[in-house]
């Protein structure tokens, strides 16, 4: 509860610092300085200290699988202002709005994190998504952004449609809009359950971009600045899946043998099709969008496998997956030129950025020791729990397999190829070792992934 | 985490990784070669002084465990034992030496490059102890990774193509390792990763056939067996003398380790079925790789051919479940890791002084550079198995125990050595003997730290082709608890 009204406050309050202060930086400072206090706020709610008091209900409960992953978001987004600050500041004259609109979005993360009823879920969606329609068109004289946001709009308009008539479909059925309430079925689902829980996965389909569901993401990502791609990709995104996770797992967790057929098919196509496709692109931007359907793959094995392993898993993806991506974002917004060729000789020119985008290339991959490691492992001992998914698994590290072809072209080009990048790009020092910290923090999880999962004691 | 150090399991992992990380942060080219000698010397050491404590009664020393990760049932856990403790000594006398022969070369970011050939030993040694099969899984990823980069940084003309394909190979493989792992640990009662607790689990037949393909195909890309042997050729000639050595002479041991360690005890029903269908398939891979060799113009692709061939008959002898082969097998991985580093030092100092590998451009070495000449033969007479050479006790355990396998088979397999003496001999008679041509006029015969090298070398090849006994009572254990589980059956 308190990152809800804390971000709130905060967005609001980032929208008049940019009549306050003339200064260029000032925002900056005030968002990390209101997402440290966010943190602190949302880790004293962990502990169970809360300062707001306010009667939901019910219809927002928070347990300590939604208080970590809030927690997580709130410190994954302090590495994303940490890292990409400078360019959000550079980018427009009122940074401030673009800051108030990211706040407003961790205010529908908050809510996302702890709904209990399907009118939350509703709610912090939308309150997600409005301000990143704006964010992907910020760009305003960019005719590619202005595609980009228009395209994001009708798409996510249209998937939020659909979630809007499965509620209704559910609420018909069983008459409440609590979480637990639909999942009191007993025996076989209902038509109409059937049919408002299909239009729900297939608008939840839409939000985290699984195939055949995904045809929005490449052009939205590719359209949207890049500093807001990265933002989109990785804390967004993350966010759906634990909306797909949650309402899976507490609405519909007793039909388990009945919806999961239908999410293993979709997870075996957004692995296939998402890698393959990344494999053709000449654009790290776009084959990083790629790259984020084709991880969307394998976070979807978690829902699939919904079972312990699988929350283990979906929390160190989220924080394995954002941390790499933030961190390859980073430094890709500060290209113009986003051809994988740029990047030749790279690493001989900046050598410490360069091993600390190594090594997040490393952890997408899911090398051992980062922790993109653990993290398809947590999935995969998740899938093979099941019993009898041998197929599914075994799509999940041919396609793995595949996804080194293309993270690797990017290291290839880094370390190996020669040439000079002909773009000049000044790298703070505070940048670099921001950088080095995360690569740290990534290596770190790849080594004790305990240290981060102990504190999801379910 | 970091209790204990007493012992030799731990110093083994410590002392090369130490190494590794220390070079990574020395400017000076002489500092960072430095390091990575001492280490490794220190490695051998540590190795030869724990076979005065191979005893059971030292059993505390030759263990280790650290908590890693309690909640997962896994754990850093190490074992010294005979099988170990011999590829162990291997790794650990050949990078030494590998260090000793590119003394003079120069290396550009030299800090870098001595710090990831220290990093894949200690992957190298990690693997060979592991008895834990998350940590396995580690060490053999560790041990992969620097390679890497170790040849697309520093290799030849075609490295990026050629080591990316490497690359790839072995990391599919691992990844079915991984899932093959995964499903043991669902699958074991006791919720950890234990090798022992996997050796006791019983699997129904159905299941170990599945999960022996998956441990099989990730240790058939490393040794590799035919058809999954096309990266290593290109790997070879593509990859710096060094890692081209570490590579064929250790690197691939990995494999058929693997195949001892973990495959063999784990899965004896679907061994029995897939037994037949294996050996044919080595064997048929066998006599093709010994043809192709014998139509390389290039010294490098011959040994690389040679070595397949070399590799396969070893996989041969596992797979026959015969205890005289298995034995022969083990004497064999240590020998063959010493004769082909003695053939890729020495086609590594042709190419040096010439820049070329071509067999068909080069001739007369032997009147110009005599010393060189006498080592390269013995070594290849080592590796043709000529008795009183090192493989021939070897190969011929090998073969006496295919033969109560199979005569048929063996005697196919026969013709890969037949095969072998002709283009070995075709090259010798062509690189070092006949007219000398002008890529040779002015070549010189060794320094003294070749020699030494050399001198190494071959003491090695004769002791172990002369006095084999203490390394048959050290593997004599491991053979015995995997044949034990066929025993039962």
């Amino acid at each position: 509860m308190n990152a809800i009204i804390l971000s709130a406050i905060w967005g609001v309050l980032m929208m008049y610092t940019g009549f306050i202060s003339k200064n260029k930086n000032t925002p900056t400072y005030v968002a990390i300085a209101g997402i440290l206090l966010m943190l602190v706020a949302s880790w004293l709610d962990y502990i169970g200290i809360s300062f707001f008091d306010v009667d939901t209900k019910g219809m927002l409960k928070y347990n300590s699988f939604g208080l970590l992953f809030n927690m997580l978001i709130i410190a994954c987004t302090l590495v994303y202002f940490l890292l990409s600050g400078s360019e959000i500041a550079k980018f427009e004259k009122n940074s401030a709005d673009l800051y108030a609109l990211i706040f407003f979005v961790l205010t529908g993360i908050s809510i996302v994190a702890g709904f209990n009823s399907l009118l939350m879920l509703f709610l912090g969606i939308e309150i997600i998504s409005i301000p990143l329609y704006i964010l992907a068109g910020s760009e305003k004289s960019n005719l590619k952004s202005n595609e980009a946001a228009l395209k994001y709009f009708l798409m996510g308009a249209f998937s939020t449609g659909l979630m809007l008539m499965g509620i209704a479909f559910l609420y018909g059925d069983a008459g409440t809009f609590y979480v637990e309430g639909i999942n009191f079925g007993l025996g076989g689902m209902s038509p109409m359950m059937s049919i408002g829980m299909i239009l729900l996965l297939a608008s939840m389909s839409f939000k985290v971009s699984a195939v055949p569901f995904h045809f929005w993401t490449p052009d939205v990502y590719d359209g949207t600045p890049t500093v807001f791609t990265s933002f989109m990709a990785t804390i967004v995104k993350s966010a759906g899946f634990f909306a797909f996770f949650k309402l899976f797992e507490n609405a519909f967790g007793k039909m388990h043998a009945d919806w999961s057929i239908l999410v293993s098919v979709l997870a075996a196509l957004t692995l296939v099709i998402g890698n393959i496709t990344a494999v053709f692109q000449q654009s790290i931007k776009r084959m990083l969008s790629y790259s984020s359907i084709a991880q969307a793959g394998f976070m979807l094995l978690g829902v699939f496998a919904m079972n312990y392993y699988a929350k283990q898993g979906l929390i160190l993806y989220f924080a394995a997956y954002t941390l790499a991506t933030l961190g390859i974002f980073a430094v890709l917004a500060k290209f113009k030129d986003h051809s994988i060729e740029a990047f030749n000789g790279f690493a001989k020119k900046y050598p410490m950025v360069g091993l600390a985008m190594l090594i997040c290339i490393l952890s997408l991959a899911g090398i051992p020791l980062t922790a993109g490691f653990f993290a398809k492992y947590y999935m995969l001992l998740g899938v093979i729990k099941i019993g009898n998914m041998l197929w599914l698994v075994i799509i999940a590290i041919l396609s793995a397999a595949v996804s080194v072809y293309y993270y690797f072209r990017v290291i290839q080009a880094m370390y190996f190829k020669e040439g000079m990048p002909h773009e000049e790009i000044k790298f703070t020092q505070s940048f670099e070792v921001i950088m080095l910290v995360n690569a740290a923090i990534i290596i770190l999880l790849g080594i004790h992934p305990d240290w981060l999962l102990m504190l999801l004691n379910i | 985490m970091f209790s204990a150090f007493d012992n030799f399991p731990a110093l083994l992992i410590w002392l090369p990784l130490a190494g590794g990380i220390l070079s990574f942060f020395m400017k000076k080219e002489v500092a960072a070669k430095m390091i990575a000698m001492i280490s490794s010397v220190s490695t051998l050491v540590v190795v030869t002084l724990s076979f005065i404590y191979s005893n059971q009664e030292f059993m505390m020393l030759n263990q280790v465990s650290y908590r890693w990760l309690p909640e997962l049932g896994s754990s850093f856990a190490f074992v010294l034992d005979g099988l170990t403790r011999i590829l162990c000594m291997l790794t650990a006398i050949i990078f030494p030496l590998v260090f000793t022969i590119t003394k003079k070369d120069q290396y550009k970011n030299s800090n870098v490059f001595f710090g990831l050939m220290m990093l894949t030993q200690c992957g190298l040694m990690g693997v060979f102890m592991a008895t834990d099969a998350l940590t396995f899984y580690f060490f053999w990823e560790l041990a992969l990774i620097p390679v890497y980069f170790l040849s697309s940084i520093w290799g030849g003309e075609k490295r990026i193509k050629a080591t990316f394909k490497f690359f790839i190979y072995t990391f599919v493989g691992s990844l079915f390792l991984l899932i093959g792992i995964l499903y043991m640990y669902v699958k074991n009662p006791t919720g950890t990763f234990n090798l022992a607790d996997f050796y006791n689990m019983t699997l129904s037949s159905p299941e170990q056939m599945i999960l022996f393909f998956l441990f099989f195909v990730a240790f058939a890309i490393k040794m590799p067996i035919f058809p999954l042997h096309t990266w290593q050729p290109d790997a070879y000639d593509q990859a710096p003398t060094p890692v081209t050595m570490i590579l064929s002479g250790v690197m691939v041991k990995m494999g058929l380790f693997g195949v001892i360690r973990w495959l063999l005890p784990l899965f004896p029903l679907a061994v029995k079925e897939f037994q037949t269908g294996i050996i044919i398939l080595i064997v048929v891979g066998m006599v093709y790789a010994s043809l192709v060799a014998i139509y390389q113009d290039s010294i490098k692709k011959l040994i690389a051919y040679s070595s397949i061939a070399h590799i396969g008959l070893m996989a041969a002898g596992l797979f026959s479940l015969k205890d005289v082969a298995m034995q022969g097998v083990v004497l064999q991985m240590f020998n063959h890791g010493i004769n082909i580093v003695a053939l890729w030092i020495a086609a590594e100092l042709i190419e040096r002084q010439t820049g070329i590998t071509k067999i068909s451009q080069l001739g007369g070495i032997a009147q110009k550079a005599p010393m060189l000449s006498v080592f390269f033969v013995i070594a290849a007479m080592a590796n043709i198995a000529l008795p009183l050479t090192n493989a021939f006790i070897g190969e011929f355990m090998i073969f006496n125990g295919l033969y109560q396998f199979n005569p048929w088979i063996t005697a196919a397999a026969g013709l890969s050595i037949i095969l072998s003496a002709v283009y070995t001999l075709n090259m010798i008679k062509h690189v070092f003997y006949g007219e000398i041509v002008p890529s040779t006029e002015n070549f010189q015969d060794i320094g003294k730290t070749h020699v030494l090298v050399f001198c190494v070398l071959t003491l090695l090849i004769f002791v172990a082709g002369i006095y084999p006994t203490p390394i048959f009572k050290m593997i004599h254990e491991t053979t015995g608890i995997v044949l034990n589980k066929y025993s039962m059956l």
